[in-house]
């Protein structure tokens, strides 16, 4: 094994160990006996540490550097999973997790700015890509060479907003824009292919001019690998489909819209938390 | 030789944009499609730079805007009024109000000021859906002479405003010296006996409505009410004091605009009042702008029957 090669192997370790540590965050963002998105959260929770912990070049001390990476949760509902990388990203106390939710809480049911290291409230779906587009339009106006990365949902593509935006990012020739699908193939009532049909979704990016990747968003080495080809892509905006697993790390909460939006009970939450430990 | 004093509020607009957008490298200028209508062609010609086209999506085009405004941009969003208040109204709730973001949303041919295209192109609800947003300022100049102090007004609030504007020439009521200040209604005749309450076209008809109640021996006050949100109960009261009611003119459906606001900001001690406007009903096609205003009561006529029977 090489030297570059030892250190990818380090880098991935750690990545996957960070990984773990988002999904427990997660599990304490949701509590016991509150309903919360856990099973979209868990799904792009690799993506999200690969983006916090290698990718995106930003940390709680530059939160006002106008060079800093910018990211969007357009699927805004899966916030867990970014409360999570914040907290163990130093951005707020690791205790504000517990407080999710609640009343008064700086951490709402879907993003907001009032939370450091939120870049932007989502949660209307279908909007956040565009929001990405006006912010990567101002990096090139200012010749800045920040990146913005935009989180979307297989079923938030039935949004109309996100092909004018999708469009506009083309016409722009947006290449400091990656757009990341979690798709994890079941919105709130189903399986997203029996409620609303969205084939073919790389096709569908490539054929408005973007550069398309296609990946298994649980491996940690292939969601590395790939953001940073999508980082240097020159010329076209990028999209990453990531295949993931909704629920991905509790066991009897992957692959199903169950927990879409549900509580855990304290068994449940101790459960939940073996089966992290266990992956 | 003097130069004719610019009577069209679209014109006046995509001049002082362009001069603000001259004096702050920050402003940038989206449109939809309708930038020679709402004149933000002025800053695609003269600064290319700063103006986006976004092509004909009104949605994306307000959230791209709140992701310029997260980096430092001033964006000014155009549209038609009843695509840029209406189409979006989401997106600007949920990315330009909730998060309280520097985005203004320029909104063109509002009312009947665009009477040939129709229904689909009249807006009389757009006061009422930009007022109800929590953080949002919304301004209504009276005169293409105010346009430029609104706009300026707009890059000085660092938040959302929404400024609706006609399409067609408007009587000048105001002076380049007249102070323009946001939720400060303005006195443009004195009278004791009825208020008069304008913005936009209404002007016209109130000022010409008092020469009328005159002559009837009735002294009317017009007041001037660029500013729908924020107006507070004190001012709205210094405003009408010591008349004994209330006549609102506005291009605008009488549910949710300056008339409803009026009465709202009143209510613990109310005037009895009257408005003329929109009632409850879209628009249609004509040849000429002002039989639409004919057809759905928008008259000095009008406007001096509603006060008389009030004062009656």
């Amino acid at each position: 094994m090489s030297a570059a090669e030892k250190e990818n192997e380090k880098l991935l370790d750690l990545l996957k160990e960070k990984a773990r540590q988002v999904r427990l965050g997660i599990i304490d963002a949701l509590g016991v006996g509150h309903r919360g998105h856990l099973g979209g959260s868990m799904s792009c929770a690799d993506i999200v540490t690969a983006l916090y912990f290698h990718k995106m070049r930003c940390s709680p001390d530059k939160r006002q550097d106008p060079d800093r990476d910018r990211f969007i949760m357009s699927k805004g509902h899966s916030v867990l999973a970014q409360y999570a990388a914040l907290t163990l990203s130093g951005y707020f106390d690791r205790s504000v997790l517990a407080t999710t939710k609640s009343l008064g809480s700086l951490l709402q049911g879907h993003p907001e700015r009032t939370t450091p290291g939120i870049e932007a409230n989502t949660g209307s779906l279908g909007q956040g890509l565009s929001t990405g587009v006006g912010m990567a339009l101002a990096g090139k106006a200012d010749n800045r060479d920040y990146r913005v990365y935009v989180i979307l949902g297989d079923g938030e593509l039935a949004e109309g907003q996100v092909w004018e935006a999708v469009m506009a990012a083309n016409n722009y020739a947006l290449d400091n824009l990656t757009a990341i699908v979690d798709l994890n193939g079941i919105q709130a009532v189903g399986k997203t292919r029996d409620r609303y049909r969205i084939d073919n979704v790389p096709g569908r990016f490539a054929a408005f001019g973007w550069k398309t990747f296609e990946i298994d968003g649980h491996n940690m080495a292939e969601i590395v690998e790939t953001l940073d080809a999508a980082a240097s892509v020159r010329g076209c905006p990028s999209a990453i489909v990531a295949r993931t697993v909704k629920g991905k790390g509790v066991s009897f909460a992957e692959n199903t819209s169950a927990y879409h939006n549900n509580l855990l009970t304290a068994e449940e939450r101790e459960k939940a938390i073996a089966s992290v430990m266990a992956m | 030789m003097e130069q004719k004093q610019e009577k069209n509020q679209r014109i006046a607009y995509g001049r002082a944009l362009l001069e603000l957008a001259r004096s702050n490298k920050n402003v940038v200028a989206l449109d939809a499609d309708l930038c020679g209508s709402t004149q933000s062609v002025q800053v695609e010609n003269n600064l290319p730079a700063q103006y986006f086209e976004m092509g004909i999506g009104e949605a994306n085009m307000v959230s791209a805007a709140a992701g310029l405004a997260l980096c430092g941009k001033i964006p000014f969003v155009h549209s038609f009024a009843v695509f840029v208040a209406g189409r979006p109204f989401d997106q600007i709730r949920q990315g330009v109000c909730l998060p309280n973001l520097n985005v203004k949303i320029v909104g063109s041919s509002v009312g009947l000021s665009d009477f040939g295209d129709g229904a689909t192109h009249q807006s009389f609800e757009d006061m009422a859906l930009m007022s109800v947003l929590p953080n949002m300022t919304v301004l209504a100049p009276v005169d293409a002479v105010e346009v430029p102090k609104a706009v300026k007004a707009a890059a000085l609030i660092n938040g959302p405003v929404y400024i609706r504007l006609n399409r067609n020439d408007l009587l000048i009521v105001t002076e380049e010296s007249t102070p323009f200040e946001v939720g400060k209604p303005l006195v443009l005749a004195e009278g004791g006996d009825i208020s008069i309450c304008v913005n936009g076209v209404g002007a016209e008809l109130g000022l010409k409505t008092r020469e009328n109640l005159a002559k009837s021996g009735i002294s009317a006050r017009v007041v001037n009410f660029s500013t729908v949100k924020p107006l507070d109960e004190a001012s709205v009261r210094k405003a009408v004091e010591g008349t004994k009611g209330i006549v609102t003119v506005e291009e605008h459906s009488v549910i949710g605009g300056l008339g409803a606001t009026l009465s709202a900001c009143i209510a613990r001690r109310p005037l009895p009042s009257v408005r003329v406007g929109i009632q409850d009903c879209y628009g249609q096609s004509a040849h000429e702008y002002e039989e639409l205003l004919e057809h759905y009561g928008l008259t000095a006529e009008a406007v001096e029957k509603a006060a008389k029977e009030l004062l009656s």
